[in-house]
């Protein structure tokens, strides 16, 4: 009865992972197919490159722009929701709704929204006076526009994974705050922050992962990887030094796949040895 | 009835702010998508649309990417993979919640690793392998149908739902599956008859999560495929994008027409999808 799962793990994960450390060791033809073996010098060049300092300072900071407002954000949204406001029905599906969008189909909507000339981002700010934003086209801009894109797309999310984890909270500890005095943030920041740790741990460590792994929103919204390389990421990388303009570098994208894997691994185990050990599981 | 502090104001006042934020863009799409291209494109903007411009959607169905043929790919192709993660994952979830066998929780612990492993650290190989492929004495990938089973190869099992339905059947009482034994129910019939029906809300969790991952897939897709009409649905919005840049309703309406079954899912399926998605969060 595994033998399904375990043939298509074996084929599709297994084999090809170790494939992927082999093609970062060996040069490619023309077609992307492994020729002369090289040893680790596709490594020794990657580390020892500006350019690849740079990747990975942008795949850093574009993790640090989408996981930290998106997880605040999500977490702001729920504690509001939980003060017994009208409507909250409505507000949950409002905010669950970005979840129904693909990277691809909330990405063309960004793009429609950030176009320079006839988007709607500039022409409202113009209505309050404020100068065009080259929103994808300014290397100041374009990681912070991709960014905003991402975050919209976590929040729905986000949102429901919060408030399923508020819902496991027992009344009882609420009713208990309430009769000691403790209403309102008081009883947020004391109780329901640290009741939510289970979850603001998941979502840190999911938001992270699926930031480093990005690839849709920076593809669609920056076609080349930004002005000036700036909407770069090691997954983009990846993609380019792989696909774009026939480069067919398939030993290089591979080492970039490797380093990947690698920063994924540590930084997901980094996770759970400095934040885990804070949480508080019921 | 509660006073209306200046506290509450606040949150209410916040809550709107961050809602109408974040419904904007969903709002914008389908209001975009029947504005006229005038008016979509006037300045200053205006956000609301008069009357209803149908001609969005008829010039996103007759452009040079063919809309409905993308459609029936990407049905077809999340169908496959759903169907065939339901029953891979039923099948292995199984054997790791009612089979004693040798080594099995080392086993399981593989199959978990292999969610460490992210696709785009194994995409290379994958691509070479599977595009280097024949059948018939041409590529894989010259054909529709070959290029269907491009598309859904590697994503035809998940441990993911396999974790998933092994926590919901090992909440099966072991006294019930022991007096099925004894009565003389082998594993077949007890899998079909008692365990599925028993837990259709995990299987329909598993179902839905499975359906929206494979519906967006974007890396996988934009690599498979060699002509327009053997594309996905994502990536034929996506070129919308880029071949239609000068007319913003036409493109909103692909992207309109491409979140129907997902919108649908979101708002009804809701309380299934948290199960399924809150399922890793909670222990």
């Amino acid at each position: 009865m595994l033998v399904p799962c375990l043939v298509v793990f074996a084929l599709f994960i297994v084999w090809p992972l170790g494939k992927s450390v082999s093609l970062s060791l060996h040069g490619s033809d023309l077609f992307g197919r492994p020729d002369a073996f090289v040893g680790l010098q596709h490594y020794r060049d990657m580390l020892g490159s500006a350019e690849f300092r740079h990747i990975l300072w942008v795949t850093f900071a574009f993790v640090l722009l989408t996981v930290i407002p998106g997880v605040l954000g999500g977490l702001v949204i729920v504690l509001l929701l939980e003060q017994h406001i009208k409507g909250i029905r409505i507000f949950r599906t409002a905010f669950a709704l970005p979840f129904a969008f693909s990277v691809a189909s909330a990405s063309v909507i960004f793009a429609t929204i950030y176009n320079p000339a006839i988007g709607l981002a500039n022409g409202l700010l113009g209505r309050f006076g404020v100068d065009r934003i080259g929103w994808l086209t300014d290397p100041s801009w374009a990681l912070i526009s991709v960014s905003i894109t991402t975050v919209w797309m976590s929040i729905g999310y986000n949102v429901l994974v919060l408030s399923a984890g508020i819902g496991a909270i027992p009344a009882e500890i609420n009713e208990a705050a309430t009769l000691d005095g403790a209403g309102g943030w008081r009883a947020s920041r004391h109780i329901t922050i640290p009741l939510l740790g289970p979850q603001l741990f998941f979502l840190i460590v999911i938001s992270t992962i699926q930031s480093l792994q990005g690839f849709g929103q920076i593809k669609i919204l920056t076609p080349e990887g930004g002005p000036e390389q700036s909407t770069k990421t090691l997954v983009y990388s990846i993609y380019h030094t792989a696909f774009a303009n026939n480069a067919s570098d398939f030993g290089a994208a591979s080492a970039q796949a490797i380093v990947l894997l690698v920063i994924l691994l540590v930084c997901t185990a980094v996770q759970f040895g400095v934040l885990e050990r804070r949480v508080h599981y019921k | 009835m509660r006073r209306l502090t200046a506290g509450r104001l606040i949150t209410y006042v916040v809550l709107i702010l961050a809602a109408l934020a974040v419904i904007f863009p969903v709002y914008y799409v389908i209001a975009g998508s029947i504005m006229s291209p005038g008016q979509i494109s006037s300045y200053p903007p205006d956000l609301f649309p008069h009357g209803i411009f149908t001609g969005n959607y008829k010039g996103a169905s007759s452009s040079g990417t063919p809309i409905g043929q993308q459609y029936l790919n990407s049905i077809l192709q999340t169908s496959i993979i759903t169907v065939s993660q339901l029953i891979t994952s039923v099948l292995a979830a199984y054997a790791f919640a009612f089979m004693k066998m040798w080594g099995r929780s080392v086993l399981f612990g593989l199959f978990l690793a292999t969610l460490m492993v992210p696709w785009e650290s194994i995409v290379l190989p994958n691509y070479l392998t599977i595009t280097g492929w024949e059948l018939g004495g041409q590529r894989l990938t010259a054909t529709y149908a070959g290029t269907m089973i491009a598309l859904v190869l590697p994503f035809l099992a998940n441990a993911f739902g396999v974790f998933l339905l092994r926590q919901s059947f090992l909440q099966f009482p072991t006294e019930l599956r022991d007096a099925a034994t004894i009565d003389g129910c082998g594993h077949w019939r007890f899998l079909r008859r008692i365990l599925l029906p028993l837990n259709k809300p995990a299987l329909t969790a598993v179902g839905l999560y499975v359906f929206l991952s494979a519906w967006n897939q974007f890396f996988w897709p934009l690599l498979i495929g060699d002509s327009a009409s053997r594309r996905t649905l994502q990536i034929g919005i996506s070129q919308l994008n880029d071949v239609e840049a000068a007319d913003p309703g036409l493109i909103l309406a692909g992207v309109t027409l491409s979140i129907v079954p997902t919108l649908a899912i979101v708002i009804f399926g809701q309380r299934f999808i948290v199960r399924g998605l809150t399922a890793g969060a909670i222990r």
